[in-house]
């Protein structure tokens, strides 16, 4: 199995090690460079025949950092190409650790997509997990050092939860391999459970939308590709035709238009939409048809696109104004009028519109669904479908360059910003318009024809139904003005769950401590103080009072403790000569 | 309307109403379509009348009144909640 590539290294190491070379790298060569190493990452990329590549032994394992077939390849592709628009978005960006973080995580998400095995599949998940949880801190602020931190507690459980599994898995099975896994026993349960805190699935998903909008302006982009769309791959490698993921896909769809609705925060809105359309993905996963899957690989892609490009755009605005609620921004297609068809563009794509990326992949997971008969989950995804218009479509570029003119008058973004956004639009439309390029990439051949008269009639009537009920309910003052305000979320039971155990953990704490420090500062340097200075008459003393005896020759008050404070001493000396000698029968045994 | 008194492109009430005349014309458009074109579909609510059109509107005004009278009802809390 073993092949000597001579030409090529493992996608993941270009980022890597390119990584360590950004610090030593000053103003427009460490631009150039930044840029640069997507591109040779794809050049490497195209260099490799499928296969499995890059196998070493290690200890008794095999490490595999090559699994190249069409599935890994096509979000491999997508990642280098998201990772080219991000850095030319990023390009103000003077903070080496910001830059090194985006690189390393871009890095560990190409690790795991390529991963062969499950132990290289988890040095990369958690290298995800630290990598990212850096562009979150590198904002600076409380909100987000805070929001890191419990990024990071989530993602060491999910990844605990993950090693479990993959300890169990590889203990019952005796291979390492990552392919099909299934759900089968306790191991793939909880392989199964690593992934889908990663992918964000209801209750579990709280750290993205807690998380996310505290990150920087560009690190957002990042987090926005690599943690989901690496996780829906793994789902896609491990568990297709899982038929919980179905309902899990579903549900995840679901709940969050809801939130979005009511969202203040745009990067927040924005990060419902994010659970939204993994939903999509996951779904079409658990549906595992060969067009189920094509269909959720295509909107992985299409949704890196789209959702980075609203990202972006909202983005630019942050960086602009230093603002993101809905009710601090309004009319700012005025002084951003280039953002602002950028975000259209980046709403018409997610929503769905003829012409547009989403309309080409979402409506295959859809077809999937009716196809294998499954009304419920069809109705669920239509539903969906029009909660996708409401926040991402509409509410996003709505409240933040139309809607009331909030009075702000800015630059537009700058020049890299908007090549970023340009290209990340561009292929929007193009993906839309000409999706045969995307076809031809996905793992199956594809037999789907989006441009029927009936699929365009359809979805092109609902989006504009869906705008007319928006038209009215704002007019008649119906449709919920935003508020400043917080939404509670899954998190609560975190955050506010931990200030209870930290509350009752300081209580009983608390009176510990002053037990001991009653015990060893107090009582026993006062007691064998006393019985120093006069040993005999203290031990008379004792004697007198064990028996019952009141000394009347005593001439200085006693300093002696009574017999009662001694138990606890007597308690803990008894405890440690059994442990003694349970330690001791033990050994000799 | 803003401090140099520039128009922008919405701030005139009859860009508004174009819009809005946009959308209008587009409902009445592919109603009228709906009616006469034989659509293809998987499953039978699909051929109804206007099914695209009543979900969309029935789906997004229940979408935004549940979010608003209901989920905010329950969750909504000061900014300052977790501080």
């Amino acid at each position: 199995m073993r092949t000597i590539m001579i030409n090529t290294v493992p996608p993941a190491l270009i980022f890597i090690v390119g990584a360590l070379l950004i610090p030593l790298l000053k103003g427009r060569v460490k631009s150039a460079y930044l840029l640069f190493l997507p591109v040779l990452g794809m050049i490497n990329l195209l260099q490799i025949p499928e296969g499995t590549h890059w196998v070493y032994r290690f200890m008794d394992y095999t490490l595999i950092f090559g699994k190249i077939d069409r599935l890994s390849l096509v979000f491999g592709y997508i990642f280098h190409v998201i990772s080219f628009i991000a850095f030319i978005y990023a390009l103000h960006v003077k903070d080496d650790i910001e830059n090194i973080s985006g690189v390393v995580y871009g890095g560990a998400a190409l690790g795991v997509i390529f991963a062969g095995d499950l132990i290289t599949l988890f040095i990369f998940w958690e290298l995800l997990s630290v990598s990212a949880v850096f562009l979150i801190w590198a904002r600076r602020t409380g909100g987000a050092l805070n929001a890191g931190f419990r990024y990071i507690l989530v993602h060491i459980v999910g990844g605990l939860c993950l090693l479990a599994g993959i300890l169990i898995q590889t203990y019952t099975t005796g291979s390492t391999e990552f392919g099909y896994i299934g759900l089968n026993g306790a191991g793939s349960y909880l392989i199964f459970l690593g992934f889908g805190i990663n992918c964000a699935w209801p209750l579990l998903h709280a750290w993205l939308t807690d998380a996310y909008p505290e990150s920087t302006v560009t690190g957002i982009i990042f987090l926005s590709v690599f943690t989901t769309k690496s996780a829906v791959y793994a789902l896609a490698r491990a568990f297709p035709g899982t038929e919980a993921l179905i309902w899990i896909g579903a549900a995840m769809t679901a709940f969050p238009i809801f939130y979005a609705v009511i969202e203040n925060d745009l990067r927040r809105v924005l990060s419902y939409s994010l659970i939204n359309q993994v939903g999509f993905m996951v779904c079409g996963i658990g549906i595992g048809t060969q067009m189920a899957i094509n269909g959720a690989v295509c909107h992985a892609v299409n949704d890196i696109l789209f959702k980075g490009l609203l990202f972006m755009s909202i983005g630019a605005v942050m960086y602009r104004t230093g603002k993101t609620r809905c009710t601090d921004l309004g009319g700012l297609y005025k002084s951003m009028p280039l953002t602002s068809i950028f975000c259209i563009i980046g709403a018409a794509s997610i929503s769905a519109l003829p012409l547009f990326s989403g309309f080409v992949s979402k409506s295959m997971i859809m077809s999937a669904a009716a196809i294998e008969h499954m009304p419920i989950i069809w109705f669920v995804l239509l539903y969906a479908s029009a909660g996708v218009f409401e926040h991402a479509g509409i509410k996003i570029p709505f409240f933040a360059f139309f809607s009331h003119d909030s009075g702000i008058r800015t630059k537009e973004a700058p020049v890299h910003m908007l090549i970023a956004m340009g290209i990340a639009a561009f292929l929007c439309v193009f993906i839309g318009s000409y999706p045969w390029p995307l076809y031809s990439l996905l793992p199956y051949p594809v037999e789907y024809t989006p441009y029927t008269v009936s699929h365009v009639l359809a979805q092109t009537e609902m989006l504009f139904f869906c705008a007319f009920a928006f038209i009215l309910l704002l007019l008649s003052g119906i449709y919920p003005s935003e508020k400043r305000a917080l939404n509670l979320d899954a998190d609560w039971f975190y955050r506010k769950g931990s200030q209870v155990v930290v509350a009752f953990l300081t209580k009983i704490f608390d009176e510990l401590f002053a037990g001991f420090e009653r015990l060893f500062v107090k009582r026993i340097p006062q007691t064998l103080a006393a019985v120093s200075k006069r040993p005999l008459t203290m031990a008379t003393q004792y004697y007198a009072s064990v028996r019952g005896e009141t000394g009347t020759d005593t001439e200085e008050p006693s300093v002696l403790p009574e017999a009662a404070s001694l138990i606890p001493i007597g308690i803990v000396v008894l405890f440690a000569v059994v442990l003694l000698f349970a330690l001791t029968a033990a050994f000799s045994l | 309307m803003n401090e140099r008194g520039k128009k922008y492109l919405f701030d005139s009430e009859k860009n508004i109403k174009r819009l809005l005349g946009f959308v209008y014309s587009g409902l009445g458009v592919l109603i009228v379509f709906d009616l006469f074109y034989p659509k293809h579909a998987e499953f039978p609510w699909e051929g109804w009348t206007a099914f695209y059109a009543v979900f969309g509107f029935v789906a997004f005004c229940s979408i935004v009144l549940a979010a608003k009278y209901l989920l905010r009802k329950i969750v909504k809390r000061d900014e300052d909640y977790y501080d």
